[in-house]
């Protein structure tokens, strides 16, 4: 318990270093710049405050948060299954797999018109796109985790009497998490890249519509607390996905004596 | 116990088909503790997947105490190569997992797994993961997973195979003890020829190359005694195994 308490203070010291180090870096180059595009971090600090408590950034950053979120666990939800089986079912591989490597490697976010015409200004495209976008990361990764597992491991759990589902539930799942976690603490990158630019189209809500707003406006100070709060978005869910691993992927952490 | 007849198994290699098993016949009767030794790729460890139900016989059948081998069997019990043991559960729920796929109730099977693990000597490593385990008890915690499930047939491919000496004379003598105790029929694969006439009340040789002939069926009636290993039956025995392997090599 002590180690784990001293690992995580460990930890939270590197992340509060490396806080002040980009704070730094920002106001170095905010002093040798001078410009009026790129404010001081205390500024921007103190916008953020105001819009937060006065204003509407909470909202746009809860619009934000919802929608990506939302979106990841639709990923979750239809990629991990459709992998798993992928990985495993060789016959439904053969038939789906060609369907798939075509199609990933399509930039999804072109569609981005198309989908404003199907499914609306609201939250519908935006969380579509997410979706379309980071499943087809969860299914690969889901699909390729399953083909690495070794015969014998799910030999072993058949020679306990384990059925089909069972081999998905004790074996597949378990084997191919960390993988999956790995890569959606990846993708969230990928979301909030995507949710920016779904946002900063056609609406009026989320920090995307936010940040192009203050742009619109000219007031960098406030385009830098939509960029603040983007960024503690990406971070907290980052943390959150590693903080998952820690918990459902202990195995994978631990050396022997 | 076991009756294998006419079994026949083969795959398809590119163009050409390549026979495992042609025409292959054996008898284990209840009790024995068979050993089945042999050069790599002689087929043994395909034996004991027919047998374990996980690889089915493109001819010819498996009984098992009377009843045809069509997939797994609940008192058969498998300890694969490597131990197949899960790295994420700990060595409880390794232990507990047969009993738990076969929709055993937490209250009925905690105990007997609780038992099984003092026996093994596992307590104080319960909440360990497989990775943090030494090899000796991974093979305790595959034993003890293969003797929750209550088995009659014990099957094991090269239980021992990756142990340093002195954790693996220990571990002969355990499986030893278990196979006196339980009055279990065993299938066992093994490389060393001190381990097959140690564990072997019948050691069956099987000659290189396909598809899988016996050269040699052996039987060891003094095994089984705590001092068998110092005898100099025990040193004809290995001797008399040694030269059938390498006659065969040769041939």
């Amino acid at each position: 318990m002590t180690l784990l308490s001293r690992g995580f203070q460990r930890q939270f010291l590197g992340y509060v270093g490396a806080v002040i180090f980009l704070v730094a870096l920002w106001q170095f180059a905010a002093w040798s710049l001078s410009t009026p595009l790129l404010p001081h971090p205390l500024a921007a600090l103190r916008a953020t405050a105001r819009l937060l408590f006065d204003e509407s950034l909470g909202k746009h950053l809860w619009v934000s948060t919802y929608r990506v979120v939302l979106s990841t666990l639709l990923s979750l939800l239809l990629g991990l299954p459709l992998g798993l089986i992928m990985g495993y079912e060789r016959r439904i591989d053969r038939f789906l797999a060609p369907l798939v490597y075509i199609t990933y490697p399509i930039p999804k976010i072109v569609f981005l018109p198309l989908i404003l015409l199907f499914f609306g200004l609201g939250d519908g495209s935006k969380i579509f796109l997410i979706t379309f976008i980071v499943f087809f990361q969860i299914l690969v990764t889901t699909r390729d985790a399953v083909r690495k597992v070794p015969a014998e491991t799910v030999s072993s759990l058949r020679s306990l009497g384990g059925n089909r589902a069972q081999v998905y539930r004790y074996v597949l799942l378990p084997a191919s998490l960390p993988d999956v976690l790995t890569s959606l603490r990846l993708s969230m990158g990928t979301a909030i890249a995507v949710l920016f630019f779904a946002e900063s189209f056609a609406t009026t809500e989320g920090l995307g519509y936010f940040i192009m707003d203050s742009w619109s406006r000219a007031a960098p100070d406030e385009m830098f607390a939509g960029i603040i709060m983007m960024a503690l978005l990406g971070v907290g869910l980052f943390i959150i996905v590693d903080f998952l691993e820690t918990i459902f992927c202990r195995w994978q952490h631990l050396k022997g004596d | 116990m076991i009756e294998i007849s006419h079994c026949d198994l083969a795959y398809v290699l590119g163009a050409s088909q390549v026979k495992v098993y042609d025409k292959f016949s054996l008898k284990v009767e209840q009790g024995e503790s068979l050993v089945l030794i042999g050069p790599s790729g002689c087929g043994k460890s395909t034996l004991l997947y027919l047998l374990a139900g996980l690889l089915q016989p493109t001819g010819g059948e498996i009984n098992i105490r009377g009843e045809r081998v069509i997939g797994t069997r609940q008192k058969t019990a498998f300890i694969l190569q490597e131990y197949g043991l899960f790295p994420w559960l700990n060595v409880e729920q390794n232990v507990s997992l047969g009993l738990r796929v076969r929709h055993m109730p937490k209250k009925i099977y905690q105990e007997a797994v609780s038992e099984i693990i003092h026996k093994m000597g596992l307590w104080d490593v319960l909440h360990h993961f497989p990775s943090q385990l030494s090899g000796g008890q991974r093979q305790r915690v595959a034993l003890a997973r293969a003797l929750t499930l209550n088995p009659d047939l014990l099957l094991m491919d090269e239980p021992l195979s990756a142990l340093d000496a002195l954790t693996r004379e220990r571990l002969q003598k355990l499986l030893l003890e278990i196979w006196q105790d339980q009055k279990l029929t065993t299938v066992l694969v093994t490389h060393s020829i001190e381990e097959a006439v140690f564990l072997g009340s019948r050691i069956l040789v099987l000659a290189d190359g396909r598809p899988t002939h016996v050269m040699g069926d052996i039987l060891n009636p003094l095994v089984g005694q705590s001092s068998y290993r110092r005898t100099p039956e025990f040193f004809q025995k290995t001797s008399y195994v040694r030269s059938l392997l390498e006659g065969g090599k040769v041939g």
